[in-house]
C-alpha cells in the first residue's frame, strides 16, 4: 500500500473545497510535491503550513506510504 | 500530579471547571502554595469590525498530541504539581470563554511562567482556527493571532 491521507484544513479546506482525500505514491515526493500533483491549478499560500502524522513539518520534507498529510493556515486558537 | 486537557463544544465555565479538577484531584492538598490562571473570552470587536459569532475548528488528532507536549514541556521546565487545559472548539459567541489554562504549584514563579508558557505554545502551535461571522454581513477566516509576549 503507497496510499497516503491527506487533509485540508480552515481557509485551505475551502479553497481546495475538499476535507480530505487520498493518493497514491508513485515515486518519492515531498510535502510541496504533493500539494502539486493534487492541485496542479492551484497555489499553495505561501503562509500554509503541512504536519505529517499530526507533526509539523515542512514542505520539503518527503513523503511515506501510510502517512498522514494535512496542509493548512497559520494556526489561530487561543 | 494532576492532569487534564480537553477540547469541548459545550459551553465552557472557566471557574466551575477549576473548583471541579480540584476537589477531584487535590482537594485538602497543602502541598502547592501558588495557583495561575488564564481565561480566553471572545471579543465583539476585533480589527475595527463587530464580530457576532466565530467557529471554531480543529485538527481533532493532532490538537491532543500537541496539547500533550506542551503540557510535558512545561511539567519537565518547571516544577509544576496540576495542570488543568481546556479549549473550545464549534460555534462560539462574544462573552464565551475560549480557553482556560490552570496551572498549580508550590511557589508563585512557575504558577505564572508556565502558565504563561502554556497558553503562548498553545496560541502559536495548537491547530486551532477561527473563523469570524461579522456584523456587516459575510465571513473571514482571523490570519493571524496577536503577538503575545510584551517584550
Amino acid at each position: 500500500m503507497q496510499t497516503v491521507k491527506i487533509l485540508y484544513f480552515a481557509s485551505l479546506r475551502e479553497l481546495i473545497g475538499v476535507a480530505e482525500t487520498s493518493f497514491d505514491l508513485t515515486s518519492e515526493t515531498d510535502a510541496a510535491s504533493l500539494w502539486q500533483l493534487l492541485n496542479p491549478t492551484i497555489n499553495l499560500p505561501e503562509s500554509s503550513l503541512v504536519a505529517i502524522n499530526q507533526s509539523y513539518a515542512s514542505m520539503d520534507s518527503m513523503i511515506s506510504a501510510g502517512d498522514e498529510v494535512a496542509f493548512f493556515p497559520p494556526v489561530t486558537g487561543g | 500530579m494532576a492532569r487534564l486537557i480537553k477540547i469541548q463544544t459545550d459551553a465552557l465555565a472557566p471557574w466551575q471547571e477549576i473548583v471541579d479538577f480540584q476537589k477531584e484531584n487535590f482537594e485538602g492538598h497543602a502541598d502547592f502554595g501558588a495557583t495561575a490562571t488564564f481565561v480566553g473570552t471572545m471579543r465583539d470587536l476585533n480589527e475595527g469590525d463587530e464580530v457576532l459569532e466565530m467557529t471554531l475548528e480543529h485538527y481533532p488528532a493532532m490538537t491532543s498530541k500537541q496539547l500533550e507536549a506542551i503540557v510535558d514541556k512545561a511539567c519537565a521546565k518547571w516544577p509544576v504539581i496540576h495542570t488543568l487545559l481546556i479549549h473550545r472548539v464549534g460555534e462560539i459567541r462574544p462573552a464565551d470563554p475560549i480557553v482556560l489554562v490552570a496551572v498549580w504549584s508550590a511557589h508563585r514563579a512557575a504558577a505564572f511562567d508556565a502558565s504563561r508558557f502554556l497558553m503562548e505554545a498553545l496560541k502559536h502551535q495548537a491547530p486551532f482556527w477561527k473563523k469570524e461571522g461579522l456584523a456587516s454581513g459575510g465571513s473571514r477566516w482571523v490570519d493571524k493571532n496577536t503577538a503575545g509576549k510584551a517584550d
